[in-house]
């Protein structure tokens, strides 16, 4: 009996922390919620149907997809095969996951300010393309489409590729060396030890790096085209909310923001549990 | 075939980091140019720049404002989610996996979605502008984050220490006190750093719900870099590289006691 208590006194604990969530969280979540459902004028539906009739409104969840996805993708792709090289502990492993991670630090906006620099029609890269007679004129890489991608890359291939450092060597290396004794070829290793403990970790990552891809905002504004081919759904949050002051529609974008969010991250956990259903932690200690 | 894909690998990388480095060089050389318009390099270098962003963006303010920001955000986190990450870690209680997804959720979520109900609600109950309210904004990602970091550290930490100091006749206060905080030094100090540098960067929340005298770094740069033509652009430069100096030396001093590789997981070596 007194073990009992002392043990539910210990839970109690976990007490203020998850108060302050709701308090922070879960009821402004809520109340975003409710007031998306309760517009100036209208009926209960009438900031998601402005929303999906609005022709500035509903195609920025295309436009925030078809930047998010395959800047997700891209870093998901190229972060996999770098920390899978680089899991074995060596004198050269800190050096290198240093100088992988110093992007980090930049920031989306010192980023943005320096592609706009080193990119622009006339920074370094434009002008060393044209003078190798690579291109004619000079290369636009920024306010498009392209620059936020690449912004989009660089922000986030750091966060990736520490993840993904940190699935791969939580496998036990003795299960790869086994499977080399057995005479397996470096990549049936990988193809089918790593892999299948790494998909876990790997469908996290991509969770994880798609939560800020899909929340791009600052360099969508200062690198992209906002008026068009950049404008992504928090830039029209943010106007619904601080420029025409229409909270109802601000939460209404949000909510629906929330919910594509929930949807990629279910597909992504669900086609993980489709192609892996052994333990989520297998193959460690 | 093996050799050519690790030297494509090694070639991806090496591409990636040059075109980071000159676009951080492109951004240094800027903050010391006098004139620098469509050459190789600027017509001449000055530092001028940096005492013009020093006056004309009250960067001395802000700086102080993101210290306070940042070590409030740090503090608090701590101080809640320690002990949550001791309880999750430790004991089986009803509810766990509900209060887990609670702590899991705003992760998974991005900080606009949940950011833009919250300054609703900021700006009805008067927080919004205030530091106040960028601090608690900030705490929404900072708290499950060292709750995630640190409830897999206390784990591995031997329960048979607490049985013994328990055997011993020691309640659950002294046990705390004298057997578990003593051992949570290495994880509380990754967990801050982690958090400290996460902070520095939190653009979204901190545009959400911040004034014109509770702005960190991150935003007062954007400001800066949004209201381009008003200020030249140099002394834009000057700033971020203040910006990157500041965050790049605390990721430097948190490599420096966290592992990267054992984030998630442990293995032992």
């Amino acid at each position: 009996m007194t073990a009992d208590r002392r043990a539910d006194r210990a839970a109690l604990l976990v007490a203020p922390a998850a108060a302050v969530m709701v308090l922070l969280f879960i009821y402004p979540f809520l109340h975003g919620l409710v007031l998306s459902f309760r517009p100036a004028a209208g009926g209960a539906l009438a900031s998601y149907a402005t929303f999906f009739t609005n022709r500035s409104l509903w195609p920025t969840i295309f436009t925030t997809l078809r930047l998010a996805l395959p800047a997700t993708i891209a870093n998901v792709a190229f972060a996999l095969p770098v920390a899978y090289h680089m899991r074995r502990r060596s004198r050269y492993q800190k050096v290198v996951i240093t100088i992988l991670v110093i992007p980090m630090t930049l920031g989306t906006v010192l980023i943005a300010e320096g592609m706009l620099t080193y990119l622009g029609p006339k920074g370094w890269l434009s002008q060393t393309l044209q003078l190798l007679h690579l291109a004619s004129g000079p290369v636009r890489l920024t306010h498009n489409y392209t620059g936020v991608l690449l912004s989009l890359i660089v922000s986030g291939f750091p966060f990736v590729f520490l993840l993904m450092l940190s699935y791969v060597s939580g496998i036990d290396p003795v299960l790869g060396q086994a499977a080399a004794t057995l005479g397996a070829t470096p990549w049936r290793q990988f193809r089918y030890i790593y892999l299948p403990l790494l998909l876990p970790g790997l469908a996290m990552a991509f969770c994880l790096a798609f939560v800020q891809a899909f929340s791009v905002f600052p360099s969508a504004v200062l690198l992209g085209a906002p008026a068009g081919p950049t404008r992504v759904i928090s830039i029209a949050a943010y106007e619904a909310a601080f420029e025409q002051f229409d909270d109802s529609l601000a939460s209404c974008v949000a909510m629906i923001m929330g919910a594509v969010q929930l949807i990629v991250v279910s597909a992504v956990l669900g086609l993980r549990r489709a192609l892996y259903r052994g333990p989520v932690t297998g193959g460690k200690r | 075939m093996r050799r050519a894909f690790r030297a494509l690998l090694a070639g991806l990388a090496t591409f990636f980091v040059v075109n980071v480095l000159f676009l951080v060089g492109a951004v240094a050389v800027s903050s010391v140019a006098t004139r620098w318009l469509g050459t190789w390099l600027p017509d001449g270098a000055t530092t001028r720049w940096y005492r013009d962003a020093w006056h004309e963006f009250q960067l001395g303010s802000v700086l102080t404002v993101t210290a306070e920001v940042v070590l409030a955000v740090v503090a608090l986190s701590i101080v809640l989610g320690v002990p949550a990450a001791y309880a999750l870690a430790r004991r089986d209680f009803r509810g766990k996996r509900l209060v887990l997804l609670v702590f899991l959720l705003p992760l998974m979520v991005p900080p606009i979605t949940y950011g833009v109900p919250l300054a609703t609600v900021m700006y009805k109950v008067g927080l919004a502008g205030t530091l106040g309210g960028v601090i608690l904004a900030n705490l929404i990602p900072a708290l499950p984050f060292v709750i995630l970091v640190m409830t897999p550290f206390i784990e591995q930490i031997d329960p048979n220490l607490e049985a013994a100091a328990r055997v011993f006749g020691a309640d659950t206060r002294r046990v705390l006190l004298h057997v578990v905080i003593p051992q949570l030094g290495p994880g509380v100090l990754a967990a801050s750093l982690l958090v400290l540098v996460r902070t520095i960067a939190m653009f979204e929340l901190t545009f959400l719900t911040a004034g014109p005298d509770s702005q960190t770094l991150v935003v007062a740069l954007y400001y800066a870099v949004f209201a381009a033509g008003v200020r030249a652009p140099q002394s834009i430069d000057a700033m971020a590289m203040v910006y990157m100096a500041v965050t790049l030396v605390w990721l430097l001093i948190a490599l420096t006691f966290v592992d990267p590789t054992q984030l998630v997981s442990r293995v032992r070596r």
